[in-house]
């Protein structure tokens, strides 16, 4: 433990060199462009950059790379809350509540919240990778298929569970969900699926082309609907929003902490930054006291995702470190990199590169602060992009979106496709399904299929693995507790009320 | 000694220059737009590390005078990629890198597209297979783990691997043939996957490419049994203790009589001219030279053969009919 200090002030040291802090704030404003334009995503901009950097040490290279990696994350909560358009996954659950603030003119309060959310949830996984790396990697290897599906399962059911919807519409928007997720390679038989011999669903439905379709093309038309006003325009801009928000903040304690331990715990074990951010999303929901008002423009709904959605990100770079494993395409990339400087990532990667993998380290909270400087800075900048009127920027964002649905893989059937989703997403705004199930299916569908059927091979059918062991059993636990909360709660208050007559 | 690089550059450049004003302007062909290197697989695998890595030796020594952009296309198993190759017919700019998925995509999932439809370019070198056993386990050997296999109930021990109905099943399904006994094989998305489920002990070995858990046995956390080639691995560099590639026996000396090698290798557009065909395999020869390069083929202890022309496509001509061949006795052809 304490050897991991004396290496993490030597990291200091390599990462605080002036040329290495100018790579982070050039790293952090690309990354923040790339993350603004949906579709072009961090793993394709730290891709694209990547060959540039093979002139540099390893340890500047990835201080490089990490940096746009943290500015995409940084840049996604804009479009996210600006325009309901998340440009990766586990920004979808920052729209709920992001945007309806920023079209009830409380953009700047939004984006502050969502940025110190993400650099509180960043750095204190940072912290915890610094004091526990060494244990944590052994913990991550616990996670069999089975473990994989039941926490899976656990961030659908946390969902489905509290869900202000009717039940009956949440399932059938999850249902479409899955159906459109199944389209494609089926991975365990190798055998195609729903593609009826087109060559253009041979890759499934992407993800990114059906949010940008659901969210931003079915935002856009709505609002066209409303009579192209948009709402925003009554904004504000008060370079003083930023302080303003920070006074507030402290009052979601709980919720941040709720948040870190989601983000960190769904992180290390490869399940990702998506499903913490709509578990954290679901139980501050059901947990908070301003429950109620979620979804119209709660701020305590932009920090729970986001928090939890950072700290999810930046642990999961120590399996990828640990273990090789990426826990993203971006990381899948880095890794790519790293093999490229002659980098083993594995379990000799803390013993015999000790140098870098605390330089890096030491970058991970320079790259957040100076990160979090530059975006604040940026806010009352961004937030005025609302004044401008809707007429002139809707053909903007559709532009931008078009070109992001290109960008996902190089196919203007995407294009077409995005158009698609788009009508459906308004199609179903107006008979009032929720669109939140519907995405998470997609995003989480295959993985968690996979997992499932990946366990039931192994047990040779039989339905006890996922029963298997202390860790897969609690998961589960959990999971049907809160699939069955709104029933348990039903039963609870019909049993404290049948006593009182009697 | 940059200044002398650059005045040997630019002789060199001045040297062409005069060369190319010598001869007839139809001579050497050269890309004249950014190409585009698709990669018919996902990021972070195998492949796409390949193509990334030649991407990244190519613009460190200038070696194009356009850029190399890589795509990955990985849709239905590979399929998106081929066929965009495939449509691509008479352009230049476009080259694929292959894997086994090349035969085993379209007998696998019907999708339309053979290696004949495209323009062979070269071999850039094999991949080889590993048995690998987690190192906690109590077999040393391949045939102390044979004999654990045999001596079981059917379906006991289970097997992970790279996708379904590819080169880690056909492995696996040659395996079960050579010991008479059925394994559970179970499918991940990726090769550094299933080396941490291994590791995890969620199955009890794999058939990994060397690169992709030889940082596990470095660690100890792995142990490899034999390797599924007709002759040991050239490479002794240490790696854990005394041990090297070089000391892994291969599984047919161990009495498990399979052999598999996976192509990696270059493709182009149906209907490219032989001129463009030459530049690409004359551009893959000079990175063959370079020290990254070099360093690669070690670190993944790969079969460095490289092969081009005639010599390649009746290469490709028997792995397309051994491909048929396995896969026809595992069951895995479209439509049964």
């Amino acid at each position: 433990m304490l050897e991991n200090f004396t290496y993490l002030y030597h990291g200091f040291g390599i990462a605080s060199d002036p040329f290495n802090i100018l790579l982070m704030a050039i790293g952090i404003l690309l990354g923040v462009i790339i993350g603004v334009l949906p579709g072009l995503g961090g793993a394709n901009g730290v891709a694209i950059l990547l060959p540039l950097t093979f002139s540099m040490s390893p340890t500047s290279a990835i201080i490089l790379l990490t940096c746009i990696y943290w500015g995409a994350l940084f840049g996604g909560a804009i479009t996210s809350v600006l325009f309901n358009i998340p440009g990766e996954p586990w920004s979808v659950a920052t729209t709920f509540d992001g945007h309806p603030m920023a079209r009830s003119g409380r953009a700047g309060e939004a984006l502050t919240a969502a940025f110190t959310s993400s650099f509180i949830g960043a750095f204190f996984a940072v912290v915890m990778i610094t004091l526990i790396a060494p244990l944590v990697a052994q913990f991550a290897l616990q996670f069999g298929p089975a473990e994989k599906f039941a926490v899976y399962f656990l961030a659908f059911a946390s969902f489905v569970g509290m869900s202000k919807e009717p039940p009956a519409k949440t399932i059938v928007s999850m249902m479409i969900g899955f159906a459109l997720a199944a389209v494609g390679l089926d991975m365990v038989t190798g055998q195609l699926r729903l593609t009826f011999g087109v060559t253009e669903l041979l890759n499934g439905f992407d993800f990114l082309i059906a949010v940008i379709g659901l969210f931003g093309i079915g935002e856009i038309l709505l609002t066209m609907e409303e009579g192209l006003e948009f709402r925003g325009k009554a904004a504000k801009i008060d370079p003083k929003v930023v302080w303003k928000t920070w006074k507030t903040l402290p009052k979601y304690w709980a919720t941040s902490l709720r948040s870190i331990v989601i983000g960190c715990w769904m992180g290390i074990t490869p399940a990702g930054a998506t499903p913490a951010s709509f578990m954290a999303y679901g139980i501050a929901k059901r947990v908070s006291k301003n429950g109620k008002n979620f979804g119209n423009g709660e701020i305590e709904g932009v920090v729970a995702p986001e928090t939890a959605a950072h700290a999810a990100g930046t642990a999961a770079m120590l399996p990828m470190l640990a273990l090789g494993v990426p826990g993203s395409p971006t990381a899948a990339v880095l890794l790519g990199g790293l093999l490229i400087w002659g980098l083993q990532p594995g379990p000799m990667l803390f013993v015999e590169q000790a140098e870098f993998v605390w330089g890096l380290i030491a970058s991970m909270y320079l790259g957040n602060i100076v990160g979090l400087i530059l975006v604040l800075t940026t806010v009352p900048l961004f937030a005025s992009i609302l004044r401008i009127p809707f007429s002139i920027i809707a053909p903007v964002i559709l532009v931008i979106c078009a070109i992001g649905a290109y960008t996902v893989n190089n196919n203007v059937f995407d294009v077409l496709m995005m158009m698609v989703f788009g009508v459906l997403g308004y199609l179903l705004k107006k008979t009032n399904y929720p669109l939140a199930p519907l995405v998470l299916a997609i995003v989480l569908g295959d993985s968690a299929e996979e997992a499932f059927r990946q366990s039931l091979l192994g047990s040779a059918g039989s339905i006890s693995v996922f029963w298997s062991n202390p860790l897969v059993s609690s998961i589960m636990g959990l999971g049907l507790l809160a699939g069955l909360w709104p029933l348990i709660g039903m039963l609870f208050n019909k049993l404290r009320a049948s006593p009182q007559p009697a | 000694m940059k200044h002398f690089q650059a005045l040997g550059l630019g002789a060199i450049t001045a040297l062409g220059m005069t060369a190319l004003s010598m001869l007839p302007a139809s001579a050497a062909w050269q890309p004249t737009k950014p190409v585009e290197f698709i990669v018919p697989a996902g990021t972070g695998g195998g492949a796409d590390q390949m193509a990334r890595t030649l991407q990244g030796i190519i613009a460190k020594h200038s070696l194009m005078s356009t850029q190399l952009v890589v795509i990955n296309k990985s849709g239905g198993a590979g399929g998106e990629g081929f066929l965009d190759v495939k449509s691509n017919k008479g352009n230049p700019h476009k080259i694929v890198i292959s894997l086994s998925n090349l035969f085993t995509t379209p007998l696998a999932t019907g999708i339309p597209f053979n290696w004949k439809d495209l323009t062979p370019v070269a071999m850039l070198a094999l991949d080889e297979f590993v048995l690998w056993v987690n190192a906690q386990s109590p077999y040393k050997t391949a045939q102390e783990y044979e004999a654990a296999i045999k001596a079981a109930p059917d379906g006991t021990f289970k097997m992970g691997g790279t996708g379904s109905k590819q080169e880690d099943q056909i492995i696996t399904v040659a395996v079960e043939k050579a010991l008479g006994k059925k394994m559970t094989y179970i499918p991940y998305k990726g090769g550094g996957e299933v080396a941490v489920q291994l590791v995890g002990g969620h199955i009890n070995s794999s058939v990994n490419n060397p690169i992709e858990a030889v940082s596990q046995w470095r660690g100890d956390k792995l142990r490899p049994l034999c390797v599924f080639d007709s002759k040991p691995l050239p490479y002794t560099d240490k790696i854990l203790g005394d041990q090297s590639w070089s000391s892994v026996p291969t599984c047919i000396s161990a009495g498990l009589n399979v052999e598999y090698l996976m192509l990696r290798g270059v493709f182009m557009p149906p209907g490219v001219t032989d001129e463009q065909v030459a530049y690409f395999v004359d551009l893959f020869k000079k990175v063959r030279e370079t020290p990254e390069w070099k360093q690669l083929m070690k670190d993944g202890a790969f079969n460095p053969t490289f092969m081009s022309g005639d010599e390649f496509k009746t290469w490709l001509d028997g792995a397309e009919k051994t491909h048929k061949g396995l896969m026809q006795e595992a069951g895995f052809i479209a439509g049964n």
